[in-house]
């Protein structure tokens, strides 16, 4: 266990959760606690409903809550827009980050750094000092190994597939939230990459981050090794184990998974279809 | 007539009463002492016009001339929707008393707008109509005597006109003739103030030549007139306008602006205008660039109820360039119709549009260019980029690319597109702690951010101000 034991034991309590697309329904009851401190893999096929999850918990407005609650300690997230989640320490690294062009790297992580750290500032109070901000800014870059050039270039805008999944590392760091959703964070990398990442996050966190990590590959959990290993299929959570249910499954792929969990198995083969069907008419 | 000569003691009315309603800046003022033409506009009125500013009878028969041909021209019949009567419109007020109007007129809306822009109090003034002239002499006049040592001309146009009468004699009305289009015939005939600009051979002034410099300038007028030239091998930037809202009780604003940048010189010309919402601004904007000559147009256009401007530049002999940024912003009520042209005369010349226009609440903005090869302009190259950026589902962007091309050897580009805020990208903001208004504003500051960078530092900061201001209540 990594866990640092003298980290508040605050909890990120997912019940029940069901949610929707476009009225179709995508997770099917999840429930999850993940406590500051821990990591959590989550595994599955694609299409399985892993981001949908992560999309929910930040409050996406497509994502609908049919039934279930997300908390954090008796705080009801459902009751938050996205930007209040983020000033309850909620981030999600995205898989896809969205580009944001003539918007410099440093201004919106100094407005952003500077909500999440006083959740009450009313728009249009002073934002964190220019120099103190570009002081700590520096020193995160250059302890994530990035070029100091990035901070003065467009949010996203051109960014190589790498650049894009080291900016939402830096946006991590900056930001320290208590929990964060790391979502295909090593998709796009090459293998150094993503040894690089998985150091970044473990030196970030620090014992004090609740993470949630969905990914395919065994080295992104390299140094961020799983208190708990979840496996989604269809929409549900169908096994939960440790480090060595992560192993199995890198190894083996969810053939076994699918074997043993013939319903979740047919619910997903439902979704994939529909999807296919959509996606030819 | 005697009586066509009044002066008034009381509070001049507002020219048309329904618009009251829409002109949230619109306060009555006490002023005293007017001289003012009596409505309407006719040989008389453009007659008196001229005597009363003691001008020379080529001018008078200028004006006279510019009459005929406003009258004769029928209104456009594209570009925006204008109800305007000409003939209940003042068109000549010459104010006597520069003290017309207190500071504790001005309404505490527009006051605070300023406090917010940051703008220093001397100018806060100026802008609010309460002083004619921006008291800028003893700040400036320093500056003033190094330019007019260098043989430099910096002047209000009617200064120049008695000053400088041959200069202007030649070349007024050459780049934009009377004839050209029905409002340029109005503000040829009708005109008064704008700037008068002479920087003579090979000589670059390095800081930017700003409206508020002037000495003996008039308040912002209805139907300004500039006139500058660059002669061979100088160089200047002209900044006019500011980006506090002007608000005035005459709703027709009609401006001309002539530009000549000779051999090797280059200009460049920023405006950034913010009107109140019952005008109507009506420009004619032209640049000849000759010889290897570059011209510059960055123009920012926002308020107003409808805006119909579209900066030129004419590349008259081989190697001149042109280069047009415009910025729309139409909110509520507005209709911006802006835009550019290029109009390659002669061999080698390169031009470029880039066009930004945001609409929301209602608003329209509409890009309207040209792009002209003329016979012989052989390779020659333009490229035109307009990106349009709707903010809401009620708002409305058009585009009107005119494209004339005489010549087979050359380069033309264009490219549009039309976007509006991606629920993506705002989802993406608010996860990072921004509230929806604040990712909003971000998003727009960072689409103008290419047109913006090239602003003077301080217009580049108001711009942004201005934009967080626009943005303020647009969500939610």
């Amino acid at each position: 266990m990594k866990r640092n034991e003298n980290a508040p034991a605050e909890t990120l309590s997912i019940s029940d959760l069901h949610v929707a697309v476009e009225g179709k329904p995508i997770l099917r009851g999840v429930t999850m606690q993940i406590r500051r401190g821990e990591t959590h893999a989550l595994m599955g096929p694609n299409g399985s409903g892993k981001s949908t999850l992560g999309l929910a918990i930040m409050g996406h407005p497509n994502y609908e809550v049919t039934s279930g609650s997300i908390k954090i300690d008796g705080v009801d997230l459902l009751e938050l827009s996205p930007d209040e989640r983020a000033r309850q320490g909620v981030f999600m690294a995205f898989q896809r980050p969205m580009a944001i062009p003539g918007v410099k790297m440093a201004d919106f992580l100094r407005h952003a750094t500077t909500n999440v750290r006083n959740p009450n500032r009313k728009e249009g109070e002073e934002l964190i000092p220019m120099r103190e901000f570009r002081k700590e800014l520096k020193a995160k870059m250059d302890q994530l190994k990035i070029d100091q050039e990035f901070a003065r270039r467009y949010v996203n805008d051109g960014f190589s597939g790498g650049e894009m999944k080291r900016a939402e590392i830096l946006q991590m760091a900056m930001l320290q939230p208590r929990f964060a959703i790391l979502d295909e964070t090593d998709s796009g990398l090459d293998a150094d990459a993503v040894r690089l990442a998985s150091q970044s996050i473990a030196e970030i966190r620090g014992g004090q981050m609740g993470i949630l990590i969905i990914t395919h590959h065994e080295r992104l959990l390299e140094h961020n090794p799983p208190d708990v290993t979840h496996v989604m299929l269809g929409g549900r959570i169908v096994e939960t184990g440790g480090p060595e249910l992560a192993a199995e499954l890198h190894k083996h792929g969810f053939d076994r998974v699918r074997a043993d969990h013939p319903e979740a198995a047919a619910e997903e083969r439902a979704m994939a279809e529909a999807e296919t069907v959509e996606g030819a008419a | 007539m005697a009586t066509d000569i009044t002066t008034t003691a009381s509070a001049p009315e507002l020219f048309d009463p329904a618009h009251a309603e829409i002109n949230k800046y619109d306060f009555r003022t006490q002023t005293k002492g007017v001289f003012k033409a009596r409505k309407g506009l006719d040989r008389e009125i453009v007659a008196q016009i001229s005597e009363m500013k003691g001008e020379p009878a080529w001018m008078r028969d200028f004006r006279l001339k510019s009459l005929e041909i406003f009258e004769s021209k029928p209104m456009p019949k594209w570009g925006g929707r204008i109800s305007l009567d000409f003939q209940d419109v003042y068109y000549y007020l010459k104010p006597t008393d520069h003290q017309g109007k207190s500071w504790d007129d001005v309404p505490a809306e527009i006051k605070e707008t300023f406090d917010r822009l940051g703008i220093p109090e001397a100018e806060k003034k100026f802008l609010a109509g309460v002083k004619a002239q921006f008291e800028s002499e003893v700040v400036y006049g320093s500056l003033q005597e190094d330019l007019a040592r260098q043989g430099v001309i910096f002047t209000d146009t009617d200064t120049a006109l008695r000053e400088h009468g041959d200069l202007l004699r030649e070349h007024f009305g050459t780049v934009i003739p009377p004839s050209d289009n029905k409002f340029a015939a109005l503000n040829s005939a009708v005109w008064s103030g704008g700037s008068f600009i002479y920087v003579p051979k090979g000589l670059s002034i390095e800081f930017p030549l700003q409206a508020y410099f002037r000495i003996n300038a008039e308040s912002m007028g209805q139907f300004e007139r500039t006139l500058i030239l660059v002669d061979e091998g100088a160089k200047v930037h002209y900044v006019e306008g500011c980006t506090a809202p002007m608000y005035s009780t005459e709703s027709l604003h009609s401006a001309v602006v002539e530009i000549k940048v000779m051999r090797g010189a280059r200009c460049r010309y920023t405006t950034i205008q913010n009107w109140a919402n019952n005008i109507y601004n009506l420009v004619t904007k032209r640049a000849m660039a000759y010889q290897d000559a570059m011209m510059e147009w960055i123009d920012g256009n926002l308020g107003s109820r409808l805006t119909m401007k579209y900066p030129a530049v004419y590349m008259m002999e081989p190697g001149a360039r042109g280069e047009i940024l415009s910025i729309a912003f139409a909110s509520a009520g507005q209709h911006q119709d802006a835009g550019a042209k290029l109009v390659h005369c002669a061999p080698h010349t390169s031009g470029r549009i880039i066009s930004k226009s945001i609409s929301k609440n209602g608003g329209r903005a509409s890009y309207r260019g040209l792009v002209k090869v003329e016979k012989g302009a052989v390779k020659s190259k333009s490229n035109v980029v307009c990106d349009a950026l709707i903010l809401d589902s009620k708002s409305r962007s058009d585009t009107y690319p005119y494209i004339e091309i005489d010549e087979q050897d050359v380069s033309i580009g264009h490219e549009a597109s039309v976007s509006r805020i991606g629920e993506e990208q705002l989802f993406y903001l608010t996860s990072r702690g921004l509230t929806e208004a604040e990712a909003s504003t971000m998003i727009v500051s960072g689409f103008i951010e290419p047109l913006v960078k090239e602003l003077p530092m301080e217009y580049a900061v108001e711009m942004n101000r201005l934009i967080e201001l626009q943005m303020e209540g647009s969500v939610g």
